[in-house]
């Protein structure tokens, strides 16, 4: 019988396919698909420290496997989720993290304080977003904003594990890697989308109202893996790792890289199974490859 | 539980720039029901990695199967790829999704523009025959599905921007028209660009008669999940057509952003 289950950071996943932030809601609507319990974890979508409506529409647009985004963090605020989204996740026989991202270092500390008391089981840190004090400068482009940050949230996370979720947009994400890990994280997630721009060329404009938005879907599996295996190499951190997976296979390649758990997002947008697919085809992988446990392809990579 | 079927095109038809085509959906209609306004969402093909919204024009249940017929324009690769299924083909299809025109009892006025048409005829079906429509074309050219309005509706009548048939000019001055002459409606049903939605909502509040509309925006997940076809509402929060929608009361709706 195939071990499927994988420890993250001290909080075991029954198995290793979780839903990437963002991707999912609060999971309500793929509640009527299927049991949400037959998901490793839930990442919950971004929350702020108060509600945002985000960014004016269009906020999709299609690329080559992939699509650009710039929903711009709508959502209800921490407060909201605590009591409006999180009874609701908790009926579910999974395990629910919830993904943060503050204007300044004390808002991730006040965001972890409420969530770390009303209880969930990791808190995602998306340093992605602007440092409103340091001029705009996104914290995850800065080992020391990363730091900082990280720090912050640890210090109000109670016992509740903090994972980074780091950005691809940077020259050296092994640098941020080392400073997160420095600053006491307990997990990296990665890669979060890489920025990018569609045009149509009759109007002329950008098609995203912002003009900009982050690439995610098959298009950037490739980049995942090898910033998985950089970072893994790296850091002593469990990483989760995310982008582009639609299927086992991609699953196993960030697995192989130095993943601990794997993250499925766009491939929803296809499939609303598809998260269950990738655990399935995880679990076909490892039994024909004769493992015991799932766990055994991390950072199985037999590099050149 | 929600699910995602194959379903296998037994009817297509070119009609004008637009393709009609019908479904087989298994019991889709009997279990699910649907209601004019929603929409499915169509898988097309490997290469294009998200499905493609398509309002329903029409359906039927049955015990030897249920139809929805879709009637959509070719824009892009997606909608390229359906088009080009042939009859006997698949596709996986998700839905129905959203909330669609809520209207039992007529007489209702249809105003439909452009690819915005054919939910109006589903519409028709719903209300017994005692509506009239409002359509508005291009031109001559691009009127579709105007005979199976006429057999539904008391009343067909047609706007064309160029003037190639019916009247010379956009539907709301046929609503305003309509709207003097005639007062008892129950409301108005509209789908279409954006432009017309906001000229025929203005005409309604002038005259006082409820408006539904239903609204497009760029769509993700087709569920609510993914939160990118953001609507702003007058109240200043933001509303997702696939999920809130696609139909909003007229009123709801902030126009000006």
């Amino acid at each position: 019988m195939l071990d499927m289950s994988v420890k993250l950071a001290g909080v075991t996943l029954k198995n290793p396919v979780v839903v990437a932030s963002g991707t999912f809601g609060f999971g309500r609507e793929y509640s009527q698909f299927y049991d949400l319990g037959e998901l490793g974890g839930i990442c919950a979508k971004g929350l702020t420290l108060h509600p945002r409506n985000g960014n004016p529409a269009p906020r999709i647009a299609e690329t080559p496997m992939g699509i650009l985004n710039s929903v711009g963090l709508e959502n209800p605020g921490v407060d909201a989720f605590i009591t409006g989204e999180l009874p609701f996740l908790r009926q579910f026989d999974t395990k629910v993290i919830a993904n943060i991202s503050g204007n300044t270092p004390e808002e991730y500390g006040v965001m972890c304080e409420k969530l770390s008391a009303a209880g969930v089981d990791m808190i995602e840190v998306n340093i992605s977003c602007p440092n409103v004090k340091a001029g705009g400068l996104a914290y995850g482009t800065r080992p020391e904003l990363a730091a900082e940050v990280t720090e912050e949230a640890k210090k109000h996370a109670g016992g509740v594990p903090v994972m980074v979720k780091l950005s691809p947009n940077v020259t050296d994400i092994t640098e941020i890697a080392r400073a997160v890990e420095g600053a006491g994280a307990d997990a990296l997630s990665l890669i979060n989308t890489i920025r990018g721009m569609r045009i149509d060329v009759n109007t002329r404009r950008p098609i995203l109202r912002m003009n900009t938005g982050g690439l995610s879907g098959p298009a950037v599996l490739p980049v995942a893996v090898r910033m998985v295996w950089e970072v893994s190499q790296a850091v002593a951190l469990p990483i989760l790792g995310m982008g582009g997976v639609s299927k086992g296979e991609d699953g196993a390649q960030l697995m192989l890289a130095g993943a601990t758990a794997v993250a499925v997002g766009t491939a929803l947008f296809a499939d609303p199974f598809a998260p269950l697919k990738v655990r399935d085809g995880l679990a076909d992988i490892a039994a024909k490859q004769g493992l015991a446990a799932v766990s055994e392809l991390t950072g199985g990579v037999k590099p050149w | 539980m929600k699910i995602e079927r194959k379903c296998r095109v037994v009817e297509k038809t070119q009609m004008g720039d637009a393709v009609y085509m019908v479904l087989a959906v298994g019991d889709m209609v009997r279990t699910s029901g649907v209601r004019p306004g929603q929409f499915v969402h169509i898988k097309c093909g490997d290469a294009n990695l998200l499905r493609r919204p398509i309002s329903i024009c029409q359906w039927t249940g049955s015990r030897d199967g249920d139809t929805l017929t879709i009637v959509f324009e070719v824009r892009g690769e997606g909608t390229a790829w359906l088009a080009r299924r042939p009859v006997g083909h698949t596709v996986d299809v998700l839905g129905p999704l959203g909330n669609g025109f809520d209207a039992e009892d007529g007489p209702y006025l249809l105003v439909g523009g452009g690819i915005g048409v054919p939910p109006m005829l589903g519409c028709a079906g719903t209300c017994g025959g005692t509506s009239t429509a409002i359509l508005g074309f291009r031109s001559k050219e691009k009127a579709i599905l105007l005979d199976r309005f006429a057999e539904d509706c008391v009343n067909c009548l047609v706007a064309t921007d160029d003037g190639s048939l019916g009247y010379h000019g956009f539907v709301d001055a046929l609503v305003r028209q309509e709207l003097e002459k005639e007062h008892h409606y129950q409301g108005i049903l509209a789908c279409g660009p954006k432009p017309m939605l906001k000229s025929v909502a203005k005409v309604a509040a002038e005259f006082n008669v409820p408006c539904q509309v239903s609204m497009e925006e760029r769509m993700g997940c087709g569920v609510g999940a993914c939160l990118v076809c953001a609507t702003p509402m007058k109240d200043g929060t933001v509303k997702h057509v696939c999920k809130d929608g696609p139909v909003f009361n007229a009123e709801e709706v902030d126009w000006d952003a």
